[in-house]
């Protein structure tokens, strides 16, 4: 979200789902649509069905390749080559939209000039994809108006995601497809609420609406409205929290709906700063493997128990409404944490219904200053919503971005290899994939039925890989990397390309994130999740 | 918006979208034409023949595959149609088993609505009944059964499977009296491409596709779908204190009537045994119920002891947006820091 929040001042979704099956070109980059937003996949089917053309840069022969007018299976990591590469075929090309350049985006002769290092020879090296494909993939997307990006964990769980969320922004500004309906950018959001934790400033760096802590306007309002004084310094990131609490700098945690066990990238490390915690509060539904470590764990109520807003990931604001009563004792996160602050003796907490606590965001966020929930029950809305007049805004930046200058970025940018690297003990890569029968880590677990149709934890191996290693479909292997090992049973498969393994995280008995490396992207604080050197070994019976 | 078609049915004069078939234009305007194979979200096929109407100057047509025209004088019934529709309907009905008590789909059929409509020869029926299939019940899926002894042939899941999913898992096979609907190979279900969005049971319009156990909810609630980001609304049904169903919300802007496998049959977690009811306290290493009074006041009492850059929130993008909002408000204002993030980078 960083990425886009440089180039075009906002970072959401531009466009909304319904739009993209009247785009004439998708290109879904670093996404397995189908599986992890089955509902857009039916959308991107059915621009398919209506002549759309359908570009998947994956390096995975995802499901949705099927549909697919070109499928590009790069080598992980290397999104920044394969998107310049095509930048570069299309202003070589005259296919970019030079009107549009002029009017709306700033510093198009530098991101000329960066292009250059993007020869066919150096692109075909970094991706491992023949030349013609990028000039067949970049005129494909050039041509053929408007058309949709949307990316979604494989563009940015690098050490250099913000990096190629910029080289997507890029694409779509050179070709005018930003604020443009059935065009944009458009990351897809993997939780029902991620947008909102996002919008309601559970982030390290902002308040509500993204109002920046640094900001001494934005945290003068905050200050008057809760009556006390606020930090200007912003926070740490999540996986830097974990850093925090391995060193002990960080010594009480509260957390909340998470499983970091077995989703936090370099596992073992996590779960060892968590057990340094002097003092570990979790608030859940079910006991999960990160709640048994916690001093006290606090039992939440599901969505089905509780009042509220989800925002999805086309920031469409909608009403959750409690369906059944608590179960036990359970009871609305918002009214525990409010509890807390209540008994430590803190005014402004006397919440009495999620209506109330709305009220009182939407009047700090303007943003939302237009949405309550009289206005919900007749109908979602889509913010940016300043006025209860307003109608909501289905896309994003059609007559000026929100930059301070109204105009977007184009950005130079350099392609960086991962950070971890393969080399003779390492030789492969491990990327990861979800099923689109679990969900992340708990609930789809305690779901009957869906763990069967998922059929439980394999790692997907090239038949070339195999037959070197000596593995056979259904054998039991060893995987190792530098940061951890596990066993797993093997399925071969030309899903998997040559020299990259894939592995889902859903699944306790088989940690995949013991695996993966926390390096960093420099912006975001994104983990590389899905890049990782490892080895493969079959595990003699 | 292009001009508005004029055309009268049954003597009442109505308007409509050029292209719009004569079905769905009556209906629109509460006019009730016998239909089977007709589905709002699918292309019409004009397969079952029970949509029959006569058109001024031309012979009986059926009215799903018959676009509105200016000036179009429509009769619904008359001796003639009524006649034919009966013989169409009982095409239909030898197909299927109609042991309705025990289906779950009994009152909520569509071959029951036309039925009642239409008429019924009991005699006639008898002698025509197609014998029934070997083995008609696929029980392999976890969430859907599939008794093909109720199907009629209509294919409105063949065209969902390939409308709205867009997989194309299921086709007519064979030809024929033993015409039915199957995957490749006639296998079960199970071991097709399909992918259990449950698609084709919400359209079934009888009982062959149901999900298993189905259980008729005492009452619903419109919400939205907890899995992923697409945000679809739901309408979640419970019996006492327990989800038994979901459905999609026919016009919500995200989904468009359409569920995944977790959102239309992935619920069960929340009445699931394990769900935490109770607040639990670490003593003596072992986490041990306690009540909500005391786990709040050693957290509070604990938390009081960290206040600044040694305390962090995680907070969850589960949660709504009312529980965030609290969450970083405690976070900042209570605890004094800005360390608050959640899983938006993982």
């Amino acid at each position: 979200m960083a990425g886009l929040a440089i180039a075009l001042g906002s970072g959401a979704m531009t466009n909304t789902i319904a739009e993209i099956g009247d785009s004439a070109c998708i290109l879904a980059s670093g996404t397995s649509t189908t599986e992890a937003h089955p509902i857009i996949g039916y959308q991107v089917k059915k621009a398919v069905r209506k002549g759309a053309k359908l570009i998947v840069a994956n390096p995975q022969e995802v499901p949705l390749t099927q549909f697919a007018d070109l499928h590009l299976p790069l080598k992980p990591g290397t999104d920044v080559a394969l998107l310049m590469g095509m930048a570069k075929v299309i202003i070589d090309e005259g296919l970019h939209d030079q009107k549009y350049i002029e009017e709306r985006c700033e510093n198009f002769d530098k991101f000329k000039e960066s292009l250059e290092v993007y020869t066919p020879e150096f692109v075909s090296d970094v991706t491992g994809l023949p030349w013609e494909d990028v000039v067949k993939a970049a005129r494909m997307y050039a041509e053929n108006g408007p058309a949709s990006i949307l990316y979604c964990m494989g563009i940015t769980q690098h050490s250099h995601g913000t990096d190629n969320v910029l080289a997507v922004s890029n694409l779509a500004l050179i070709t005018g497809n930003l604020g443009r309906i059935s065009g944009g950018v458009n990351p897809l959001r993997g939780q029902n609420n991620v947008q909102g934790a996002c919008d309601m400033g559970s982030l390290p760096n902002v308040f509500t609406g993204y109002q920046k802590v640094d900001n001494d306007e934005a945290r003068q309002k905050f200050e008057k409205a809760w009556g006390v004084s606020l930090s200007g310094k912003p926070g740490l990131t999540h996986t830097e929290i974990f850093d925090a609490a391995y060193t002990g700098e960080i010594k009480a945690l509260y957390l909340i709906g998470e499983n970091p066990v077995l989703t936090e990238a370099n596992a073992a490390h996590s779960i060892e700063a968590m057990d340094k915690l002097e003092f570990f509060v979790v608030q859940d539904i079910f006991l999960n493997e990160t709640a048994e470590k916690a001093d006290v764990v606090l039992p939440a109520v599901s969505f089905a128990e509780k009042n509220g807003t989800f925002v999805n990931t086309e920031r469409r604001v909608q009403r959750v409404r409690r369906v059944i009563d608590p179960v036990g004792e359970a009871k609305p996160d918002w009214w525990i944490v409010s509890a807390i602050a209540n008994e430590m003796g803190h005014e402004g907490f006397a919440y009495n219904s999620a209506e109330e606590i709305f009220n009182e965001m939407a009047s700090l966020t303007p943003s939302y200053a237009g949405i309550n929930y009289e206005r919900l029950d007749q109908g979602s809305i889509q913010w940016p919503c300043p006025s209860v007049d307003h109608p909501g805004t289905p896309i994003l930046h059609t007559e000026k971005f929100a930059t301070a200058s109204g105009k977007a970025k184009l950005l130079p940018l350099e392609y960086r290899p991962s950070e971890d690297c393969c080399d003779f003990d390492f030789p492969l890569i491990l990327t990861t994939e979800r099923s689109l029968y679990q969900f992340h880590s708990t609930m789809t677990r305690y779901s009957d039925g869906l763990d069967g149709l998922s059929g439980g934890e394999q790692i997907l191996i090239n038949p070339a890989d195999a037959e070197k290693l000596g593995i056979e479909d259904g054998d039991q292997v060893e995987v190792k990397s530098r940061r951890g090992k596990l066993k797993v049973k093997a399925t071969i498969t030309r899903r998997s390309q040559p020299g990259v393994a894939s592995l889902s995280f859903h699944f306790a008995e088989c940690p995949t994130n013991l695996l993966t490396s926390n390096a960093l992207d420099p912006v975001a604080k994104t983990p590389e999740t899905k890049v990782c050197a490892i080895r493969i070994d079959k595990v003699e019976q | 918006m292009s001009e508005l078609i004029t055309l009268t049915v049954d003597g009442v004069e109505i308007k409509a979208e050029p292209g719009t078939s004569i079905l769905r234009a009556a209906l629109a305007n509460g006019i009730y034409i016998p239909h089977l194979c007709d589905h709002p979200d699918l292309t019409s096929v004009g397969i079952c023949r029970v949509c029959l109407v006569e058109i001024e100057g031309r012979r009986p047509t059926v009215s799903c595959m018959t676009p509105v025209e200016e000036g179009m004088v429509v009769t619904t019934a008359s001796e003639e149609l009524d006649q034919t529709r009966k013989v169409n309907l009982e095409l239909l009905v030898i197909n299927h088993d109609y042991n309705c008590q025990s289906c779950s789909k009994n009152s909520k059929c569509n071959l029951q609505e036309l039925t009642r409509y239409i008429g019924l020869d009991e005699e006639r029926i008898k002698a025509m009944r197609k014998p029934m299939l070997d083995s008609p019940i696929d029980d392999s899926n976890p969430y859907y059964i599939r008794n093909m002894d109720k199907c009629v042939l209509c294919g409105i899941c063949v065209r969902t499977c390939d409308e709205i999913q867009g997989d194309g898992c299921i086709d007519f096979a064979y030809r024929g009296i033993k015409t039915k609907i199957a995957v490749l190979g006639d296998k079960p279900i199970i071991d097709s491409t399909c992918v259990t969005c449950g698609e084709c049971v919400s359209r079934c319009p009888v009982g062959a596709l149901v999900p298993r156990n189905a259980v008729e909810p005492t009452y619903e609630v419109e919400t939205i779908c907890p899995f992923c980001g697409c945000g679809c609304g739901m309408v979640v049904g419970a019996r006492g204190n327990k989800i038994v169903s979901s459905r999609a919300v026919p016009d919500s802007p995200a989904n468009n009537g359409s569920l995944c496998v977790k959102g239309r049959f992935g619920l069960s977690f929340v009445n699931h045994p394990n769900r935490l009811t109770k607040p639990l306290i670490r003593k003596d290493g072992e986490l041990v119920e306690s009540s909500w009074e005391e786990a709040i006041s050693l957290i509070a009492q604990k938390l009081g002891q960290y206040k600044g850059d040694q305390f962090a929130t995680i907070a969850s993008a589960k949660c709504t947006v009312e529980d965030n909002y609290v969450m970083q408000k405690f976070t900042r204002a209570v605890m004094e820091t800005n360390n608050i993030d959640h899983c938006a980078r993982l």
